[in-house]
């Protein structure tokens, strides 16, 4: 069995005051190799949860994860992950960043050394290789994070809102970037957003989740990704199907948004 | 008081001068200096060099003033140095009255000038001469050669012109004065009567200071060149230092080497962190002086204690810099380098110490500042070289020199120490505060 299966996942915490989260509910999920999956929901729908879960950071209380047959149990390099910031070792450089993976996992110099270089090619900073991170601005960084997670070679790559922190013309580049690397890679990437137009650009498939408890609420399989790979990503933003799923998703979260709000008011 | 106003005014002097002379100067036209608000912008404030140079020059000639260096243009007014000379109006037992006169004169030390020669002058109050030492009070039994005496019941009812009714034969019945001992000012200097009715004669001390309170910057520079080519209580001047600094660097290099694994161990592990936290949190207000006496108890006043001392001064701020320093891990780095497949160990080598490095350099700084102000006043209290020995001896027989260039020698030294430490900062840990 290949792919990442997610088996009817719950996760359930207690609080200190006796209270317990219902952060997960029967989440089931079956994602194939080589396959771009955005996940978008308001704030508190789990989904930063569930991605903790895939990536071995989090055990479910329930259900499991498995990937290409076997259990996840707990991190490991065939899942990459992107985060948000403050990610990168700024006690090492561009190159040396990049090369940390491979170095932990006893490659020798000589054999990653150039797999880096090619790396940092791709994502455009050959010319930074020697540079400390704090010179580097929040886009670079970003590029730094996702060279490192590549070099690798994980079958899964797992980004928690890789490109929250970054200004909107930075971000179109990079949402470009990352459609070149998965079509170069063929790598299964899941990527969880706030950005309604960034989950539809970069997700072959969108998984919208619903908060309280947090569940899939409704999926969707999407042409833009396909058609946004080295073409205008303002382009497809044009295509009448775009706006036409935009506004449906927008209007979804935003119902949600005032259920939560009305919920909230009611009680108090 | 005085020497405050001093200081003051030369501050201000100093900057309007400054500030009028930049003025006429070409601007310069960076970044700061097109700033329109910088009050309230701290980032626009920088120490302003000029003033830094003007404050030293201005201590030193504030010191060498008002202690009449050679160095200095201009000096306070110095104590009278010459002579001089008064009236004094004797009325006898009979109750005549004989006018004498008074010659004194200053003298830099006890026999350095010889003895005034005067005219005895007639009547049955004879004339005087005293010598007066520098800084000085001199007493005159004026009575010692007149044909009267005190114990007749003379005394003195004018001095310089001014009357009193000051009887030193009042008393009441325990035998203390009735009135009031008079003063009365002559040319150049003051005049009290003593208990007994004799003359306390005060020339004019000026507002400099006596070596004794405050020595002259050269005479402290000579005291430097001495001791550093002849030594002193046994040992030379490299020696007390050097000594000094061995005691802190052995004590900050052991209290490193258990505090820093101690503080990693309390961030890492519950059990450690609940097992050391009441022992750290209770020793770490306790100042290392008051650790002085029960180390010298368990362990003398030898290297072993004093290196004891510093190593728990420095145990406590190196712990708790550790401990803070794996704290401040952001936890996306952890598990960056998980899922990138770094083992414990790596994680620990690769992640937690280099991201811990800059607060336990600021807890070294910390430390070696401690350390350093420990080790001197461990030696005031009990030792047989160092620099607070040196001074702590000095000071028993009043070498205010040796005292004053050993404070100045240990501040220079802890400016130094200050000053390696954050030049290793910038290069050991040139991201700090950069991420």
């Amino acid at each position: 069995m290949s792919g990442l299966v997610l088996d009817a996942i719950s996760m359930r915490f207690d609080l200190p005051n006796g209270d317990h989260v219902q952060a997960l509910k029967n989440v089931s999920l079956d994602i194939k190799t080589g396959e771009l999956m955005s996940v978008l929901g308001p704030s508190g729908c789990g989904k930063t949860t569930l991605l903790n879960i895939i990536a071995g950071f989090l055990a479910p209380t329930e259900g499991a994860v498995t990937l290409n047959g076997h259990l996840v149990t707990g991190p490991h390099q065939e899942r990459g992950m992107v985060f948000q910031k403050g990610a990168l070792f700024e006690w090492m450089n561009v190159r040396e960043n990049v090369a940390f993976g491979p170095r932990m996992n006893g490659v020798p110099k000589s054999e990653s050394a150039g797999k880096v270089d090619h790396l940092l090619e791709v994502v455009g900073l050959h010319d930074f290789k020697e540079k400390a991170i704090y010179e580097l601005s929040g886009g670079m960084q970003q590029r730094v994070a996702l060279a490192r997670c590549l070099a690798n070679e994980p079958d899964v790559i797992l980004m928690d809102e890789p490109l929250g922190a970054l200004d909107a013309l930075t971000r179109e580049k990079m949402q470009g970037l990352v459609l070149k690397l998965w079509k170069e890679t063929g790598k299964t990437i899941i990527l969880i957003t706030h950005s309604v137009e960034e989950a539809l650009l970069l997700g072959e498939r969108l998984i919208v989740m619903a908060p309280r408890p947090g569940r899939i609420h409704k999926e969707y399989n999407l042409p833009f990704a396909e058609m946004g790979v080295g073409a205008d990503l303002r382009e497809v933003k044009h295509h009448a199907e775009y706006a036409l799923t935009r506004e449906e998703i927008l209007n979804m979260i935003w119902d949600m948004e005032e259920e939560i709000m009305g919920r909230t008011e009611g009680a108090a | 008081m005085t020497i405050l106003l001093i200081y003051i005014a030369i501050f201000i002097g100093a900057f309007l001068v400054v500030k009028f002379i930049t003025s006429r100067l070409e601007q310069r036209h960076d970044f700061t200096s097109l700033k329109t608000v910088t009050f309230g912008d701290e980032s626009a404030v920088t120490a302003n060099r000029t003033a830094s140079v003007i404050s030293i020059v201005a201590i030193f000639l504030i010191w060498g003033a008002f202690t009449g260096s050679k160095l200095t243009p201009i000096h306070a007014p110095g104590p009278y140095q010459g002579k001089g000379q008064f009236d004094y109006v004797v009325e006898g037992p009979d109750g005549q009255r004989d006018t004498a006169s008074v010659f004194w004169q200053v003298e830099d030390k006890k026999g350095a000038a010889e003895d005034l020669e005067i005219a005895e002058g007639d009547g049955f109050a004879l004339n005087d001469a005293i010598n007066i030492i520098k800084y000085r009070s001199g007493q005159l039994r004026w009575d010692g050669n007149d044909a009267v005496s005190r114990k007749d019941g003379a005394r003195i009812v004018e001095v310089d012109g001014q009357a009193t009714d000051f009887d030193p034969n009042q008393r009441d019945a325990d035998g203390n004065l009735v009135q009031d001992r008079p003063r009365f000012r002559i040319d150049n200097g003051s005049v009290t009567m003593t208990d007994k009715g004799a003359l306390l004669i005060t020339p004019y001390q000026g507002w400099q200071m006596e070596p004794i309170w405050l020595p002259s910057p050269e005479a402290v520079w000579s005291r430097i060149v001495e001791i550093a080519s002849e030594g002193y209580q046994n040992n030379t001047l490299l020696q007390h230092l050097g000594w000094s600094l061995f005691r802190v660097v052995a004590g900050f290099f052991f209290g490193a080497l258990i505090g820093i694994p101690l503080g990693y161990a309390m961030g890492l592990s519950d059990w450690f962190r609940g097992w050391f936290d009441p022992i750290v949190e209770f020793m770490r207000p306790v100042p290392p002086l008051a650790l002085i006496p029960l180390v010298i108890i368990w362990a003398g006043i030898g290297e072993v204690g004093k290196v004891i001392l510093l190593f728990l001064a420095a145990l406590w701020i190196m712990t708790i810099a550790a401990r803070a320093g794996v704290s401040g891990v952001n936890i996306t780095k952890v598990h960056a380098a998980y899922s990138l497949g770094a083992s414990r160990w790596q994680i620990m080598r690769h992640v937690i110490v280099p991201n811990s490095l800059p607060e336990i350099f600021t807890g070294a700084r910390v430390a070696m500042g401690v350390c350093w102000g420990t080790v001197v006043a461990a030696e005031l209290v009990a030792a047989e070289k160092g620099a607070g020995m040196m001074i702590m001896v000095a000071s028993k027989f009043q070498l205010t020199d040796i005292v004053i260039m050993g404070i100045i020698l240990i501040g220079i030294i802890g400016y130094g120490i200050d000053i390696l430490m954050r030049r290793a900062e910038r290069w050991l840990v040139p991201w700090k505060g950069r991420s």
